[in-house]
């Protein structure tokens, strides 16, 4: 509704933060990125299942890193690591470390319910509260205390939808259901949801797949815009879009990480002959 | 159809042929399939409407009745005691106000065998009614009031058409009555037309045949001629049925009301003293000996009270069950023990649970027999399995992306399922809830192991008072001697059978109301 935007269009689309340079002149990534998150021999079992092979890895911050592989080789496993979603899957269990700002996460005492408010997550197939957009979005401000006032939740509201890029197409019908909207207006919102408890790293499991051409690349969109201030994991079985939005990409096969390196490296010149097989569509 | 898309006379014998051949057996395998579906729906919808049809065509004349309207006179002499005082007023003698306000309507009948039958007319249970109505308003003593109270069962069924059947001959001509010395029987002299019209109603049948002239009534103890003889049911004189002979198609031997009692009940009737009305005795009513006072109010009220305990035990600690099974309990072997030892409660018979309430509520415990507490206490007890089941399935059915979603976000396990899965899983819930409830509603079996099945007179103003259930009302009507319980017992069906339909109905709004797409 109207009276929910603050005075005019003053208030920033993004937060003043400087933009950091991710890529020299020649579009390789700069080197200097700080490593957000951090992972060392990551074993993950099903029960007696082993999906993850010793993942080791570093995904720096402010930056798109891409996860590709043929199905089942355990990208969404290693997704749902990093935001300890795996703990809500009674038969997984997790070995080795997982630092993100070089704190294990997995240590006993971090709070998983805290540590998802500093990582996010979009999943494949939208997943919108069935509630009013505005009530998806507030939703997490709200639990973790970030916003008091009606006043400050709308400002939140209207910042995470307009950082989404709904804003425009919703502002004037917060109040209708969130699942109204189209696939890719959904999942702009679970964006939007993700965003508005101001994570530090966003991840995204093939958060395109269930969308149509159009929507998918104002997804993409999205993402190239977001990357400024977010680190953001996206899985994708698109090496398209992993070329066009990752500046990082890991390759992985049956469990193992296989390589990684900057994406424009791993694309054209990849050292292993799986990824190799795997980048010209020789399996899949 | 499909078929006619094929391309026609295809020259090659090509796997085209025999696609279409599988394709016209598959067509005529799903049209076989649906007619099954639609002869089984059809049996079903012929069960039902026989079913509701039978019960409400049985019930439907116990859903009014005929009263009996009586001008009596308030006798201070047979009110001992404090005339302001409604304790003491209660007291009088009520009964033989209304005994004299009957005899007066026929004033001429002083045999005493026949003063026993016309008092029959309406049972002395009444004057308990007419008590509390002086009692309530200490003015009426002294004056003559008008009293109404349900005639008794079986003139009612007479009236109704369910002791005899009946047949009106209407006289041209009022016969010529001679009565005899003593007045006991008469000399009937018809006119030549009517004693055959008589006689022709009549046919090879042997019949009471009562005629009515001059406000008198006569039986006629021989066949129907010009010249019969009449035994004098009611002397002539007062107002009453005019020059008409009602012939009783059921011998008087046969029937549990008297050719007199006809008579009178006639004559009252055409005096406009008897009427037919809705019969708010049933509902207003408590158990009663005489089916004309019979009523299901206490039985409602017991049922009411039974399920207040049920609901307030079964549903806050199934549902609260469910969520913990669904949503938190580890999956080990002690929650799969827990989970089938639950669906094994859900089929245990469930006069196993009325034994146990017996042992366990009323002799460990020495609870209150036939209370609603103890009735409700072992319904909730059935009734847990079913909202315990129900209430997982409706978790169940909730996407887990919704859980992910509120997970991914921080909630913590609780905001998940309170906040997002709950809403989503209520109506699936609450619906569960209602259909163990209204199972609870019919059960009857436990509840007469734990003493439910007594005679109660007052209903219960309290979990703890002695009460019964609508069920078992049914029950003890329906094992009761009188005939008119039997309409009855069919009317109190109805009476559950709505209740039950109300909750169902609320069901659906509830459900209605709370669903939510996805
Ligand atoms: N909840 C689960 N329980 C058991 N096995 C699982 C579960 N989730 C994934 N797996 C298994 O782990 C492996 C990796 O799965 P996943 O990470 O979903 O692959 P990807 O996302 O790369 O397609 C697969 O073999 C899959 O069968
Ligand atoms: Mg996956």
């Amino acid at each position: 509704m109207n009276d929910r935007e603050p005075g005019g269009h003053a208030a920033p689309l993004t937060p003043p933060t400087p933009v950091v340079q991710t890529h020299d002149m020649h579009g390789h990534p700069l080197a200097s990125l700080p490593v957000k998150v951090c992972t060392r021999d990551v074993d993950v079992f099903y029960g007696d299942k082993q999906a993850l092979f010793g993942v080791s890895m570093d995904i720096p911050d402010c930056s798109v890193t891409a996860f590709i592989g043929p199905s089942g080789c355990g990208k969404s496993t290693f997704l749902r690591c990093i935001n300890r979603m795996n703990d809500t899957i009674d038969i997984a269990r997790v070995a080795g470390s997982i630092e993100i700002d070089g704190a294990n996460i997995y240590d006993r005492g971090i709070d998983p319910v805290l540590l998802r408010a500093r990582v996010g997550m979009v999943f494949q197939k939208p997943n919108p509260f069935p509630k009013s957009i505005y009530d998806n979005v507030a939703y997490g401000p709200k639990i973790h205390g970030l916003v008091s006032t009606k006043d400050e939740t709308d400002a939140v509201v209207e910042d995470s939808l307009k950082r989404a890029g709904l804003w425009a197409e919703v502002a004037d019908r917060l109040d209708a259901p969130g699942t109204g909207l189209s696939g890719g207006q959904q999942q702009r919102l679970v964006i939007a949801r993700a965003i508005a408890v101001k994570p530090e790293v966003i991840l995204m499991d093939e958060p395109c797949s269930a969308l149509d051409p159009i929507a998918t690349a104002k997804i993409e969109e999205l993402i190239d815009e977001l990357r400024e201030n977010f680190c953001i994991i996206i899985v994708t079985h698109s090496m398209a879009q992993a070329a066009r939005v990752s500046q990082k990409t890991a390759f992985f096969h049956l469990g193992k990480l296989v390589e990684s390196g900057p994406t424009e490296e791993i694309f054209t010149n990849p050292r292993d002959e799986r990824t190799q097989d795997y980048i010209t569509g020789r399996f899949g | 159809m499909t078929d006619a898309a094929l391309p026609a006379g295809a020259s090659a014998p090509d796997p085209s042929a025999a696609i279409k051949k599988r394709l016209a057996a598959r067509y005529r395998a799903e049209r076989r399939f649906r007619a099954y579906g639609i002869a089984a729906i059809a049996v079903a919808v012929a069960a039902l409407l026989v079913l509701v049809g039978s019960i409400v065509s049985q019930a439907y004349s116990a859903f009014w009745t005929y009263e009996l309207a009586l001008d009596v006179t308030v006798d201070p002499e047979r009110i001992p005691g404090d005339p302001s005082n409604p304790a003491d007023i209660q007291r009088g003698d009520f009964g033989v106000m209304l005994q004299n306000a009957l005899r007066g309507e026929f004033p001429d009948e002083t045999r005493n065998a026949r003063i026993r039958e016309l008092l029959a007319l309406s049972t002395r249970l009444n004057s308990a009614t007419l008590g509390r109505r002086v009692a309530d308003n200490p003015a009426l003593i002294g004056q003559t009031i008008r009293f109404k109270m349900p005639i008794s069962d079986e003139v009612d069924r007479y009236l109704k058409g369910q002791a005899t059947g009946r047949d009106w001959v209407r006289l041209d001509a009022a016969p010529a009555v001679t009565p005899d010395a003593d007045g006991e029987t008469a000399a009937l002299r018809l006119s030549p037309a009517d004693a055959a019209r008589i006689a022709d109603a009549v046919g090879d049948a042997e019949p009471s045949v009562i005629v009515f002239s001059n406000g008198g009534a006569w039986r006629l103890s021989g066949p129907a001629a010009q010249t019969a003889e009449g035994e004098q049911l009611i002397a002539p004189g007062a107002p009453g049925v005019e020059d008409r002979a009602l012939i009783l198609s059921t011998p008087e031997a046969d029937r549990r009301v008297s050719d007199a009692q006809i008579a009178w009940t006639e004559t009252l009737r055409a005096r406009g003293d008897v009427k037919a009305a809705f019969n708010t005795y049933l509902f207003a009513n408590t158990d009663s000996r005489e089916p004309e006072l019979a009523g299901v109010f206490a039985a409602l009220m017991g049922s009411i009270f039974t399920m207040l305990v049920t609901m307030v035990l079964a549903v806050p600690v199934g549902v609260a069950t469910a969520i913990y099974l669904e949503e938190f309990a580890p999956k080990n072997r002690w929650t799969d023990l827990v989970e089938v030892n639950i669906n094994n409660l859900a089929a245990v018979p469930s006069i196993v649970f009325g034994l146990l309430g017996l042992a366990v509520f009323i002799n460990f415990l020495g609870m209150p027999r036939s209370a609603p507490l103890v009735g409700g206490l072992v319904l909730a007890l059935m009734t847990l399995p079913v909202v315990i089941i129900s209430g997982r399935a409706a978790l169940k059915a909730v996407p887990p992306s919704i859980r992910e979603a509120a997970l991914a976000v921080g909630a913590s396990r609780t905001q998940a399922v309170f906040g997002h899965v709950l809403p989503l899983a209520m109506p699936g819930i609450m619906t569960g809830s209602i259909i163990g409830l209204a199972q609870a509603l019919g059960e009857t079996a436990p509840l007469l192991m734990i003493g439910m099945v007594a005679f109660v007179a007052d209903a219960p103003t309290g979990v703890t008072s002695p009460a019964t259930v609508m069920p078992v009302q049914i029950f003890i009507w329906a094992t009761s001697a009188e005939r008119a319980f039997e309409a009855r017992t069919a009317a109190a069906i109805i009476i559950l059978l709505s209740l039950m339909i109300l909750m169902n109905a609320a069901a659906i709004f509830l459900r209605r109301k709370f669903e939510r797409r996805w």
